[in-house]
């Protein structure tokens, strides 16, 4: 039993333990690597199915999404573009890959995102032939880190259909009440842009005054959490502005969206 | 009592590795805000230990003394890699929220104290019960926080509505405390007073005992 510590038998038993761990370990993540891409793939496409108001208990999600196209969009020029494929589009890549993001600067970063990506992937509901609802990828900081989510828009491309966040770190109770559904429902009728085509929607700190000409741009704030508020209202803004999908939602009210 | 059992039995009342041992607080603080949550974690915990000191103790008497450390750390991490790959292939919603827990399960005292302490000394049959009786004694104290702090927190009890909330238009003001993990603390406190009161001979002895009030005693002289 003493013979244990000499060195060739050390050497033996690391060895031997490393090869029998990094073979259970690779093995595993081959054999259960398609489950947890489907999982992934499945819990994406609820979310936005569950934004834009189609997710259904008694559907299968796969299904239900095949009422959906996804295509990718030139954020630049607002024009879906076909020669990157939606597989080998990776949101996270993009925006850190300098050849396909932009920097930005201080005065237009209002989700602090540091840089953009220049596609995206959005998504679009179709009804028989007409477009139900444009679904489109979001994302900014909040209090502890990055909001991710989905925005559904109705075809008049001004009234929002729901607001779905996939991906949080705010507080649970506070900041992490953008999960509830009750406060999500509110989101449900309401207009981002005015008239004029200023981008109006905001998160306010209390309740909304329903007899202001302002009610409809605006959401009840979440108490406890304002700075989680603001950040939904800064990435809202962002993400419609001209350096979000404004491009794009120009060219989809002027129903001129060309593939290029 | 059989010594299986004694070894299974003692972890979970009379020799709790979190409420006597004080061994693995920082998950019993972190992921016990939702009853459903910290069942996942007991499952993936239980399954590490058992695993772990089973392999321990099946190739114990083989590790070289000198790098007896590194091969427990190794078996530990690479059996929180496998659960965490499962947990992420069959359960990805609570995956989501785990991911970092159950990486954490490494570092958890639990685990590698009964590597150490136990593993290395019995056989693998012994050595696999104990690994799953402490599980069931991490459990039965992160369920009992689980439960006070998701009822007080969010007025539910396992996701179904007992107390409906404010928020959702009922009459209970969440106490939103109870749902940060510093709650945990207190609660923990209490288990642990509570556990002590029942079972009287796990009372440490205090290290410093106060003297009499030393003018009184005079004042007695006197």
């Amino acid at each position: 039993m003493n013979n244990n510590d000499t060195i060739s038998k050390t050497l033996i038993v690391a060895v031997s333990l490393c090869l029998v761990c990094s073979a259970l370990i690779s093995f595993s993540a081959v054999e259960l690597r398609d489950l947890q891409e489907a999982n992934k793939t499945l819990d994406k496409q609820s979310k936005i199915l569950s934004a834009a108001g189609l997710l259904d208990e008694d559907t299968d999600v796969k299904e239900l999404f095949q009422s959906i196209e996804a295509r990718i969009v030139n954020l630049e020029t607002g024009e879906f573009d076909s020669e990157i494929s939606l597989t080998e589009y990776e949101e996270s890549a993009f925006s850190r890959n300098p050849a396909t993001s932009i920097e930005l600067t201080s005065d237009n970063d209002i989700a602090l995102l540091k840089r953009r990506e220049n596609f995206q992937t959005v998504y679009l509901h179709y009804d028989v032939d007409s477009l139900n609802a444009v679904i489109l990828p979001v994302r900014g900081y909040g209090l502890w880190g990055t909001m991710k989510g989905y925005l559904a828009l109705e075809p008049d491309l001004k009234t929002i259909i729901g607001l779905e966040f996939f991906d949080h770190k705010e507080t649970p109770g506070l900041g992490g009440e953008i999960d509830n559904p009750k406060w999500k429902s509110i989101w449900k009728g309401k207009e981002v842009y005015s008239d004029s085509g200023d981008i109006l929607i905001s998160v306010i700190k209390g309740s909304v005054d329903k007899s202001s000409t302002l009610a409809k741009y605006q959401v009840d704030g979440l108490s406890g959490a304002t700075i989680t508020s603001n950040g939904v209202t800064n990435l809202l803004s962002f993400w419609l502005g001209d350096m979000g999908y404004g491009p794009l939602i120009d060219r989809l009210k002027q129903n001129e969206v060309k593939d290029v | 009592m059989s010594k299986a059992k004694e070894v299974l039995l003692n972890p979970i009342f009379n020799d709790n590795p979190i409420a006597l041992q004080i061994l693995g607080i920082c998950s019993a603080l972190a992921v016990t805000g939702n009853l459903y949550i910290t069942l996942i974690m007991c499952v993936a915990l239980t399954t590490v230990v058992t695993l772990s000191n089973l392999s321990v103790s099946l190739i114990r008497n083989h590790i070289p003394t000198n790098i007896r450390i590194i091969v427990q750390i190794s078996i530990i991490a690479t059996l929180v890699m496998l659960v965490d790959e499962v947990l992420q292939a069959f359960d990805y919603e609570s995956s989501k929220t785990l991911s970092v827990f159950v990486g954490l399960i490494v570092t958890n005292c639990i685990v590698m104290g009964r590597a150490e302490a136990f593993a290395m000394k019995n056989g693998p049959l012994m050595s696999a019960i104990d690994g799953f009786g402490n599980g069931l004694g991490y459990s039965v104290i992160l369920i009992v926080i689980a439960i006070i702090r998701e009822f007080v927190g969010a007025g539910t009890f396992y996701g179904i509505e007992i107390m409906p909330l404010t928020t959702n238009g009922g009459w209970y003001l969440a106490n939103n405390f109870f749902l940060t993990p510093a709650s945990s603390f207190f609660i923990i406190g209490f288990t642990i007073w509570a556990l002590r009161q029942w079972k009287t001979e796990q009372i440490e002895e205090s290290e410093f005992k106060i003297s009499k009030n030393s003018l009184e005693g005079e004042k007695g002289a006197a």
